[in-house]
């Protein structure tokens, strides 16, 4: 009797859903306003001319062991991004520079992390993949695939249970979604109506490997549907089509209907790390990336086509996102290294 | 004979055992295609197919158990692990389920399986790409844990681990892939095609597991080592001028006991080495095993020179690596005490 009165409800409830994420499409990209656009671009800048100083100095031994760069994906970060408000939370993987520069952290903190120095965010003691910033509510920096997807899903848990409406912006990879803890997280936030977006950065490669050549469901989207999760496919280069599809999933989120995924379909131009040389994948397909749909050139050819900012403007952006990165670059080179006593502070003992 | 880097070795040994036994089948995260991230695996799946060597979805607990199930089932799995540090979400299936699986089915199953996992520091890999954690294996029982240090004993010990009916956990010190280094990280590192380890014999040949080679003969004390710490200490032997014995383990389970007990029982001194971290480490088990076995011929404490008791560092790589310096004042303290 008390399991067919428990029953049928969440029978009646698993059709509706069920409904309810088949009707869900991604929404039509925004259409954004002066300002809008020249946020995106300044923001897409500024991650993309950091990360090629950030190759540079990798190139010239300043940078030791891995560095993963996002040349290619800046509209996803810089997109989700103005879907947030104060107290929204960002988790992720080891490629992890342009979420912390979206999410407003300083670069020259992040550089000289890069560089393992003392005014690095984790004071040298992370490197590229680990640091953290509570204050912008960055989370990490994690070097294990998959491992912070549980973690974004606790974040999302301590939303709920404190009573704000803040959201939870878990990324990871194409690679990281065949973790098995990712399945694990997906049920207990579906479950339990957690306030988390789960952001798939499907860039096509898990380091060397191919999507196809590692996952039975390609479309990321659908990897939520039998916890009843909804999932949309969104153009993640395009940075309107990032912010219309975050728009919708936070407000999703924000008002107690539990999590949603976002597959950003995106592109990593460089290797998976400086020591990659992407053998696995064509020239041509990299350059026909570049050509055709990369997220800053976008954006510059709508300003310049509705008159919103002519050339010599767009040069003078450039000219102050480099003078930011060069500083940050310089600090990073320049900042001392860790006292050796460093080593066993922020121990547990 | 040919001069084979490590991961010229280790490819060479799985290309040795596929050839000869159609059972091997390889596998793991960019494995396949890609060739491995240290290219171990190159040319592989070109050779023998994509149902020999193949790519898996990156999912460690997944890799081991599957890799268990085929083993039950008369196959013979070599699982790539990526980086030893990604080993963790599949503990539970090592532990749980391959190394039980003999007692628990009274002989009838075994886990004939081989995880090969690069370990170990020295490439700025900060503290998800540098653990050595093979204490966690070696405290399991029902798991051997086989590290070598050189080319030949790489390929010799990887023929032996796919041939062996139990589960292996090989580790790999990915800083000696390319050349015997000594922990003199501002120094170039001799590559193996000029070290006389790196000679390896081709096709089908087995180092034992279970045995220890002693790479240094010496009569002042015993240094026990394994995997790139036994380059240190052969350079901390030859800087302090101390006349050391160094053992190189080459396998941690089964240990080789009788080795170890000839050579403190003529020394009468030991300084145990190893890149991991202190505590419980598997420093701890040697030094136990030599006091039990050897006390009466000790002239002084047993010593031990390790990583520290912190996470591996990222801009403290080398405070943290226990490098010649380091190893060298051990050995001086022990020949005082």
């Amino acid at each position: 009797m008390a399991t067919a009165a428990r029953k049928a409800p969440a029978k009646s409830k698993a059709k509706s859903d069920t409904k309810l994420s088949s009707a869900l499409s991604a929404p039509a990209p925004l259409d954004f306003d002066k300002s809008q656009e020249l946020d995106a671009y300044r923001g897409m800048l500024l991650i993309r001319r950091f990360e090629e100083k950030a190759g540079q100095l990798y190139g010239m031994g300043f940078i030791g062991g891995f560095c993963h760069l996002y040349i290619g994906q800046e509209a996803v970060v810089t997109g989700l991004e103005m879907s947030l408000k104060d107290g929204d939370q960002m988790i992720t993987a080891y490629r992890d520079h342009g979420h912390m520069l979206a999410m407003d952290m300083s670069p020259r903190g992040v550089m000289a992390e890069l560089t393992g120095r003392r005014g690095g965010y984790s004071k040298g003691k992370g490197g590229s993949m680990h640091m953290f910033s509570k204050e912008k509510n960055f989370y990490g920096g994690h070097g294990i695939v998959g491992a912070q997807v549980s973690l974004g899903t606790g974040l999302a848990f301590a939303n709920r249970y404190r009573e704000n409406d803040n959201v939870c912006l878990t990324f990871f990879g194409d690679g990281a979604a065949n973790q098995g803890q990712v399945y694990e997280s997906f049920n207990m936030a579906a479950l339990w109506k957690l306030p988390v977006i789960y952001v798939i950065e499907n860039n096509r490669y898990a380091m060397g490997t191919a999507v196809s050549r590692a996952s039975a469901e390609t479309d990321f989207s659908h990897r939520g549907l039998s916890f009843k999760i909804p999932g949309i496919q969104v153009d993640g280069m395009d940075v309107r089509a990032v912010k219309a599809a975050g728009d919708m999933a936070v407000e999703w989120c924000r008002s107690g209907q539990g999590p949603m995924i976002l597959e950003m379909q995106t592109y990593r131009y460089r290797g998976h790390s400086m020591s990659d040389p992407a053998k696995y994948r064509s020239k041509d397909e990299v350059q026909k990336m570049r050509s055709e749909h990369d997220p800053i050139e976008q954006v510059k050819a709508r300003l310049i086509e509705k008159n919103w900012a002519s050339e010599d403007e767009l040069k003078a952006i450039d000219k102050e996102v480099r003078d930011i990165v060069a500083d940050a670059a310089d600090f990073a080179q320049t900042d001392p290294e860790p006292d050796a006593s460093e080593l066993w502070t922020d121990i547990v003992h | 004979m040919t001069r084979r880097t490590m991961i010229e070795a280790i490819r060479d040994a799985i290309d040795v055992s596929m050839d000869r036994d159609e059972k091997v089948v390889v596998f793991g995260e960019d494995v396949g295609f890609f060739g491995g991230v240290f290219r171990c695996t190159e040319g592989l799946q070109k050779k023998y197919g994509t149902h020999r060597c193949f790519d898996t979805p990156i999912s460690e607990t997944g890799i081991v158990g599957v890799a268990i199930g085929m083993g039950a089932y008369g196959l013979r799995p070599v699982a790539e692990i990526q980086f030893a540090d990604y080993v963790y979400p599949g503990y539970d299936q090592i532990v749980s389920e391959a190394a039980r699986l003999r007692h628990r089915s009274a002989g009838d199953f075994t886990a004939p399986l081989v995880i090969r996992m690069p370990c170990g520091g020295g490439i700025f890999g900060g503290q998800t790409h540098s653990q050595s954690p093979e204490a966690l294996f070696t405290h399991v029982a029902g798991l051997k844990t086989v590290i070598p240090s050189n080319p030949y004993d790489a390929k010799g010990l990887l023929i032996s681990a796919i041939e062996d009916d139990d589960p292996i956990i090989f580790l790999e010190p990915k800083r000696l892939y390319n050349g015997p280094f000594n922990g003199h990280h501002d120094q170039p590192v001799v590559p193996w095609s000029k070290h006389d380890l790196g000679e390896t014999p081709d096709g089908h040949y087995t180092v034992p597991i279970g045995k220890a080679a002693v790479r240094r003969e010496g009569s002042a004390l015993t240094v026990l080592a394994y995997g790139t710490m036994v380059h240190v200490a052969l350079t901390a032997a030859e800087e302090t001028g101390i006349d050391a014995e160094v053992i190189d383990l080459r396998t941690l389970v089964p240990l080789d006991v009788e080795t170890i007990v000839a050579s403190v029982s003529k020394t009468g001194r030991c300084v145990v080495v190893h890149e991991a971290t202190r505590t419980s480490g598997f420093g701890a088990e040697l030094a136990a095993q030599v006091q039990e076995r050897c006390f009466y011929h000790l002239e002084a404490p047993v010593l031990r020179v390790t990583g520290w008791d912190t996470p591996y560092p990222h801009a403290q790589e080398w405070n943290y690596f226990p490098g010649p310096d380091r190893v060298g004042r051990a050995l001086k303290q022990a020949m005082e005490g």
